[in-house]
């Protein structure tokens, strides 16, 4: 037992667990899994691949493939705390999507797909995000930002930084 | 345009739509309980035949028919996946049909279900619509808990468990068969058919794989009939034995330089200019029109001349549009440069390819390269021609692909450079005034990757 090096928690692994009658086999539970995992973690480092893989009965490899397809998943290192998708596909780009997202990243001094020094924030350029109705739009989280500006999007920026700031890291 | 009061969009607006108390006020559930009360499965797929409902998800074909292509006396399980990845640029009908109207959704699928003899249904919801999620699964939960999901509903004998399935932000899962691969918990690489979903999808079973809009259109010909089904939208062509025709109502999704975009409820066969000047309010900022995407990026581009079109199942196609795939309307004013429009697409659809078909992983990252290379003032006239060869060689139509993907990033790069194809020449003259005329390969551009 190298407990000290477990990635997946017990809660973690619950909630995988609560999901296996779902399904007839267990490399079903291979995107909820990467999912639970990366709900907490903002990422999905390699050695989490390889517990899930024991979990599940899959080699690890099994589990790197199918998560190397989605782009969606980080593994280097955890995403900032809000995940923001600033959508750049056509009805968003028609309406000004492309300006919204570089003046976001450069108020946020990063490129596309970044994060900020504060890992206050990750900004990545989407595709439709389906809210095309509220073109341009972004995805933070879970809110969804419509009918942006350049200076709304630069606004929230501010607002997020500002509330990181004023709460005390929390204990993990 | 004969007076049309909304019907899959009754619930938009109410404040308390979304429950199951506004649900069951407004008629539903009643035809579910009706049909568990005595109907046999056989009779829920001959009623969805006998409308002419056509799937909502962006191929059209007939709902009805794809149900009949399950084995018979199949022992079971039978899949039924609900596609909700909904990713098409342009498109986001079906997050409006969850969000404020989720129990016709419910209703609609649990009937599917019962049709298909499905005893599991997965919807797989796509990353992006947290809200959609949180509003299926209370309904999923309020259904539960009033009895229309589980075990031996009803006293039927017919048991059904809806699960929700969270994608990862990915076009291709949408595809019916990367959607099956990926609910598998594999990459999303869409099978090579036959055999088709209905024979061997799902976890090697039968497979049904249907659309978030056309469930709740099979929920509305429970509630309100056949024949009110077919009483709207655009008959079969005479002419013609081939076209099932255009029954229904449709939901269209207007976005881009209109003044006021949204999802509106229209009978099939409205046109463009009558949706754009309608409830769109017309083209924003007292500008004209100078195309308009029919229906999702992938179905090409209208002129304004062809605005006039029929937004049905073959109206789209007889102007050389792909078809009327999710009815997106996108419209794009006089300002815009046709080259940035394609630049645009080009960059979608090389992001989203998967690469396992050479002619689409190849075709859309040059054509994104040479979009990128005319940009920045290096095209030729002879691009225009490369492209052309990339529109029409990667696809299923031209049989050189796996799925249906490369078609949808073919169509535009066809339709932008025939239909618009002076505007280019200009740009690339006057943006290249001394390469322009040059045939000669020449290296890729040495520019920051765009994706
Ligand atoms: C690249 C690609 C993406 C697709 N994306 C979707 C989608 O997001 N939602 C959807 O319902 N159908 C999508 N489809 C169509 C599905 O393959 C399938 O035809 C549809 O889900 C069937 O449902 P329906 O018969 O109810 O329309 C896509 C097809 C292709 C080729
Ligand atoms: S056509 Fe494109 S997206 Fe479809 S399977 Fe082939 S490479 Fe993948
Ligand atoms: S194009 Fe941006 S949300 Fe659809």
């Amino acid at each position: 037992m190298i407990a000290a090096k477990r990635i997946l928690t017990t809660e973690m692994i619950q909630k995988i667990e609560a999901l296996a009658p779902r399904y007839p086999n267990r490399r079903a539970l291979t995107l909820p899994a990467l999912h639970i995992v990366n709900d907490e973690l903002r990422h999905v480092p390699l050695a989490a691949v390889v517990e899930v893989a024991a979990l599940l009965g899959l080699a690890p490899a099994d589990v790197q493939d199918t998560l190397s397809f989605y782009e969606f998943f980080h593994q280097d290192k955890p995403t900032g705390q809000v995940r923001a998708w600033v959508c750049r596909s056509i009805s968003c780009a028609l309406r000004g999507g492309e300006q919204v997202l570089q003046h976001l990243c450069h108020a946020a001094d990063i490129k596309p797909g970044g994060t900020s020094a504060d890992g206050a924030i990750t900004i990545e350029a989407a595709e439709c995000l389906g809210a095309c109705d509220f073109a341009p739009c972004m995805l933070a989280n879970k809110d969804l930002h419509k009918n942006l500006t350049p200076e709304s999007a630069v606004a929230f920026l501010q607002n997020i930084r500002q509330s990181i700031r004023s709460t005390p890291p929390h204990a993990h | 345009m004969q007076p049309f009061s909304p019907v899959l969009l009754e619930a938009v607006g109410l404040p308390t739509g979304h429950t199951l108390a506004s649900y069951k006020s407004r008629g539903g559930y009643a035809p579910l309980e009706a049909i568990l009360g005595g109907k046999k499965p056989a009779d829920v797929v001959d009623m969805v035949k006998a409308s002419g409902l056509r799937g909502r998800g962006g191929a059209g074909f007939s709902t009805g028919l794809k149900w009949t292509f399950l084995p018979k006396d199949h022992p079971g399980p039978i899949y039924l996946c609900i596609n909700a990845d909904e990713s098409e640029p342009g498109t986001f009908n079906n997050r409006i049909l969850m969000e404020d109207d989720p129990h016709q959704v419910i209703e609609g699928t649990i009937l599917s279900a019962f049709a298909t003899r499905a005893s599991t249904a997965y919807i797989y919801l796509r990353y992006e619509y947290p809200h959609s999620w949180d509003r299926l699964q209370t309904a999923i939960d309020e259904a539960y808990t009033a009895g229309y999901l589980g075990k031996n509903l009803k006293g039927s004998g017919f048991s059904l468990d809806i699960y929700l399935h969270r994608g990862a932000a990915a076009y291709i899962c949408g595809e019916e068969t990367g959607l099956i691969e990926s609910l598998e918990g594999k990459r999303a690489w869409p099978r090579i058919k036959p055999p088709f979903p209905a024979v061997e999808g799902l976890f090697k079973k039968p497979t049904v794989v249907n659309n978030i809009e056309t469930m709740a259109c099979v929920a509305q010909i429970a509630r309100r009939g056949v024949d009110w089904f077919r009483s709207i939208g655009v008959p079969a062509d005479p002419n013609n034995p081939r076209d099932p025709g255009s029954y229904g109502p449709k939901l269209y999704c207007l976005s881009g330089h209109v003044e006021k975009p949204g999802c509106y409820e229209a009978p099939l066969g409205i046109t463009a200019r009558q949706l754009i000047d309608g409830p769109g309010g017309g083209v924003w900022k007292g500008r004209k029109a100078k195309a308009a995407i029919p229906g999702g990026i992938s179905m090409g581009l209208l002129t304004e001349a062809e605005l006039d079109t029929p937004l049905d199942f073959s109206g789209p196609g007889k102007a050389g549009c792909l078809g009327l795939g999710t009815a997106a309307v996108v419209v794009i004013d006089e300002t815009v440069s046709i080259v940035d429009f394609l630049h645009n697409s080009c960059r979608f659809f090389a992001h989203e390819s998967c690469g396992q078909c050479t002619p689409c992983r190849e075709g859309t990252s040059w054509s994104l390269q040479m979009l990128e290379r005319i940009k920045a003032g290096k095209g030729r006239l002879r691009d225009l021609d490369l492209l052309l060869e990339i529109g029409t060689s990667m696809g299923m139509m031209p049989g050189s692909t796996i799925c249906g993907l490369a078609d949808g990033a073919a169509w535009p790069i066809k339709n932008a450079i025939q239909k618009f194809r002076g505007e280019f020449e200009d740009y690339i003259r006057q943006t290249n005034p001394t390469g322009w005329m040059v045939t000669e390969p020449v290296s890729r551009l040495a520019i920051v990757a765009t994706h």
